[in-house]
């Protein structure tokens, strides 16, 4: 005789803006994560649920929540660690715009690391000239550090400072904007620290932790901001940052 | 913040922990078997070294807390940058000018 089925109770932010709680029972099954329990859901119990996955291994960075209160990948994150009395809380990621459902607006979060500088601009050397950099080289390895952000926004959402001030451009971008500035082919490194002093730029991080203790792969944000505030604040007394 | 701002607070902090030390050491083992203002001022009247300390103590202070406060109002009231701004530099002005009386008058008044 085979156990009987365990069922889960979930309740799911439903709407836009203004939305309310709604929910939902949905069979355990053993390995699985909370991604599969919102597929499930949409699936068989509510063709219109709005959410957002793409590669389901973790890679793509697109099926933040808020698990439980707690902003995660859904992907990655298996039920049986998160779950609390057969319960599970999900809303959409926190600090964005809601569209609908579970899903947010990244177009602020995107636009914060457009407003750091956190993208290449080459310099102006001959073309088919390589620059050499060696993989043992210390800006090669901060760049290493910072760049296997995945952009899901979890450190975004649990961010205070991101919620408290909505000019700041928050840990994603200033670890972007970082590990670009420890690109050395880069052809203008004071514009990124310029990017990233002016306004709600990286002084503002209180350097909390909060983003490290919750990015899912395991990068440390408050790490490149403290880099940005240090190589800022030298280019600044050289009288490099107009 | 602005990397200034930054640096100031930085290093306003940095000043402040030997001297908030010093300060309470000394406050500790001087109330030992009671202590009277006489005998404070006794110790401060004339003296170089304590008026330097506390000159050095009240400026960090209050450039420490304006920029602090400057921050916080950001952060939890709708202020906006310049209001924020006045408002803190102003205090800078209002708690180094209450200090630097207080040093005053147990040092050379
Ligand atoms: S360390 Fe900075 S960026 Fe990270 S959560 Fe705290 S304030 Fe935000
Ligand atoms: S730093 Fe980490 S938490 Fe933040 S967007 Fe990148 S991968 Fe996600
Ligand atoms: S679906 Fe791609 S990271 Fe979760």
């Amino acid at each position: 005789m085979s156990a009987p089925e365990r069922i889960l109770q979930v309740d799911i932010r439903r709407g836009g803006e203004a939305g309310d709680y709604e929910r939902f029972e949905v069979p355990e099954r053993e390995n699985q994560t909370v991604l599969d329990v919102v597929t499930y859901i949409q699936r068989h119990l509510d063709a219109a649920l709005a959410y957002r996955f793409s590669c389901r291994v973790g890679v793509c960075g697109s099926c933040a929540m808020t698990v439980n209160g707690r902003p995660r990948w859904t992907c990655r994150t298996h039920v049986a660690r998160v779950v609390r009395g057969g319960k599970l809380t999900l809303a959409p990621l926190a600090n964005l715009p809601v569209i609908r459902d579970l899903v947010t607006d990244m177009t602020p979060f995107f636009e914060k690391w457009q407003a750091a500088r956190g993208r290449f601009v080459p310099g102006d050397g001959p073309r088919g000239e390589m620059a050499a950099v060696s993989p043992g080289d210390k800006q090669r390895m901060a760049a290493s550090d910072a760049i296997e952000c995945i952009n899901c926004g979890v450190c975004h959402a649990a961010c205070d400072v991101v919620s408290w001030r909505e000019d700041y451009l928050g840990p994603a971008a200033l670890n972007r904007a970082w590990a670009a500035w420890n690109d050395v082919r880069d052809g203008d490194r004071n514009g990124i620290l310029r990017a990233v002093t002016s306004g709600g730029g990286c002084h503002t991080c209180h350097t909390h932790q909060s983003c490290a203790e919750h990015c899912p792969v395991s990068l440390n944000p408050t790490f490149s901001i403290a880099g940005l505030k240090r190589e800022s604040l030298k280019a600044k007394l050289r009288g490099e940052l107009k | 913040m602005t990397p200034l701002s930054y640096a100031l607070q930085r290093g306003t902090a940095m000043l402040m922990a030997p001297l908030i030390v010093i300060h309470l050491a000394v406050i500790i083992w001087a109330v030992q078997g009671g202590l009277s203002a006489e005998e404070i001022l006794s110790r401060t009247r004339g003296s170089l070294p304590w008026g330097v300390f506390y000159g050095l103590f009240v400026l960090a202070s209050a450039i420490h807390a304006g920029i602090g406060v400057q921050t916080i109002l950001r952060e939890w009231t709708p202020l906006g940058r310049l209001a924020s701004a006045n408002i803190g530099h102003g205090l800078i002005v209002v708690l180094w000018a209450l200090g630097a009386r207080a040093v005053y008058a147990v040092v050379w008044a």
